[in-house]
């Protein structure tokens, strides 16, 4: 599995697919590990009864069929695909219209799903899901897409707190191909974790809409300032531009 | 690991092979040696690990332009299909040496001074050795680590002018710096198609760039262009400053737009996907949801009332 996760961080992120498929063929015996820590890019779905798009994922799967969050019913239709229980669906409800706003406000546009489900141990978990592609509405852009996968543990209600557990990843890639600067693409993936014990009186959704949020905040500025920065850096020592030569080289 | 993969579909050897070999060939700059490793921890099958790797390295070495110390410590020679006389055999044209070299353990084991019939002759030796030289000052002024050779690839036997020939311009200049999760590299190959009928020079240029960072996730930048040029052909020292003026240019200008394209990524790019802040300007209130729901609940009766 080390050796597996390693290739993982070293694979263009374009080819995730590819790899990860190339591993499970590798490793039938560790399918299960790595599909879950290892993160695609989202695929959507369209919910025929309320004509919403929706994101499929590993906590809407049952068999070969997928749970909209908008109808909860399955797509293929399956008899009896797990559903949450009533008091868990209603707050699935919520947090996904609730969430869709937040996403709306932040995106300006994009898919958002939220899947919560019963933990074993009284708790319950919830994956919010977001994708987001652009097409460069300010002229720059030819292809980008943003995928978010969050994933929060709640553990069970004690003297009014609840432990709240937080995994998110961000996927992200950005394209521009024009012949005058030819194909620059940057994309990767970074994953972090946050975990914090939050009174509950104001509600689970505004606790883990408040973590969702600080961690988006944190993981966007990460990719932007540290990620993309590291590379850029790295471009400036392999070729520093003319005003660092200069510096060094004032008769050029 | 792989023992006892069961479930009835075990994989052939061919297929293991095949995996190795993609895995191999999508190494990062600078990588490779980190994911043959992996690749051979997952495998479990040193045989089919050595013919994965007898197949993969000489590709990625070429395909990466690896530069590789000569033996004497003369200088470096890029793993190039310019250079290439056969699989273990690699020319320098700058010192007119053959090199053998191991393209798993990356290194040069021997050298030897080229055969008459491996080097050009002497009128297209005054082209190339011209532009070497050019090319060496500008490589040298412009790259803190670059590598950069000439070589010929048409018409090496021809003894004066009255006929076509070709020259490849070579430029590679790698960074490693795996402790601080970063590698990268710059490669450019610069054709020149010196063309005797219309006296022009013909420049077709590739650049690649690529960076990796790793602390933490995997971030990669990978860019490449194509330039299109020409000059006209004069005497080999002339035609060297014109060409390698163009290189410069070219080289610079394409500098100048991966700068341009990394600041409208924060400026433009990022923000069309995802804000840092809301359209409101303010963190979202997810303590006032109740408000959200209620004016949209208001917004539907209206819609249904109209």
């Amino acid at each position: 599995m080390e050796a597996a996760m390693d290739l993982m961080r070293r694979m263009p992120p374009g080819r995730a697919e590819t790899a990860l498929n190339a591993l499970l063929s590798l490793l039938p015996d560790h399918s299960l590990d790595l599909l879950s820590q290892v993160d695609l890019p989202l695929q959507v779905c369209m919910d025929k009864e309320s004509l919403k798009e929706y994101i499929l994922c590993e906590y809407n799967r049952d068999a070969d069929s997928y749970r909209s969050p908008w109808s909860n019913k399955y797509d293929p239709p399956l008899e009896d695909g797990t559903v949450p229980s009533e008091e868990m669906r209603n707050l699935e409800v919520e947090a996904n219209e609730v969430f869709s706003v937040y996403r709306d406000q932040y995106y300006e546009g994009g898919i958002s799903s939220v899947y919560i489900w019963e933990d074993e141990d009284e708790g319950f978990i919830a994956c919010f899901l977001i994708k987001k592609d652009g097409q460069g509405k300010r002229g720059h852009m030819q292809i980008g897409s943003w995928d978010a996968i969050h994933v929060i543990q709640v553990g069970p209600e004690e003297e009014g707190a609840a432990h709240y557990c937080l995994n998110s990843t961000v996927m992200l890639s950005l394209t521009t191909d024009n012949k005058q600067s030819g194909t620059f693409n940057l994309s990767g993936s970074i994953r972090r974790q946050m975990s914090m014990t939050l009174a509950v009186a104001d509600g689970h959704l505004v606790n883990m809409g408040r973590m969702i949020e600080e961690m988006e905040g944190k993981l966007r500025n990460s990719l932007d300032q540290v990620y993309f920065g590291k590379t850029r850096e790295m471009v400036c020592t392999l070729r520093p531009p003319p005003e660092v030569l200069n510096m060094r080289l004032p008769d050029s | 690991m792989s023992e006892g993969a069961g479930a009835g579909e075990e994989l052939s050897d061919r297929q293991k092979r095949e995996i190795a070999v993609w895995f191999l060939s999508n190494a990062p700059a600078g990588e490779i040696n980190y994911v043959a490793k992996d690749v051979r921890a997952l495998l479990g099958d040193d045989a089919v690990y050595e013919a994965a790797a007898a197949e993969a390295f000489p590709e990625y070495n070429k395909a990466h332009l690896v530069s590789l110390e000569l033996p004497d410590r003369s200088g470096d020679i890029i793993i190039t299909p310019y250079g290439e006389l056969d699989k273990n055999n690699y020319l320098d044209p700058r010192t007119a040496q053959v090199a053998t070299v191991d393209h798993i353990k990356q290194h040069c084991t021997k050298l030897r001074p080229a055969a008459d019939e491996e080097l050009p002759s002497a009128y297209i030796e005054e082209y190339r050795n011209a532009l070497d030289i050019e090319l060496s000052k500008y490589v040298g002024e412009a790259y803190p680590k670059g590598i950069c050779a000439v070589y010929c690839s048409s018409g090496k036997d021809i003894e004066g002018p009255g006929a076509d020939f070709g020259l490849v311009v070579i430029i590679s200049a790698a960074r490693r710096s795996p402790q601080n999760f970063c590698n990268g590299s710059w490669r450019s190959i610069w054709t020149l198609e010196f063309n005797d009928g219309s006296q022009f020079v013909e420049i077709k240029g590739k650049i690649q760039v690529g960076a990796h960072y790793f602390e933490e996730g995997n971030v990669q930048l990978d860019t490449n262009i194509d330039c299109k040029d020409s000059t006209i052909l004069q005497s080999p020292e002339d035609s060297a400053v014109s060409i390698i003026n163009i290189i410069r240019h070219h080289e610079s200008e394409y500098l100048s737009s991966l700068e341009e394209s990394y600041l409208n990524l924060s400026d433009a790019t990022f923000k069309d996907l995802r804000r840092k802040l809301p359209v409101t300007r303010t963190l979202f209130p997810w303590h006032n949801t109740l408000a959200l729901s209620l004016t949209r609940d208001l917004a539907k009766e209206l819609a249904i009332g109209k």
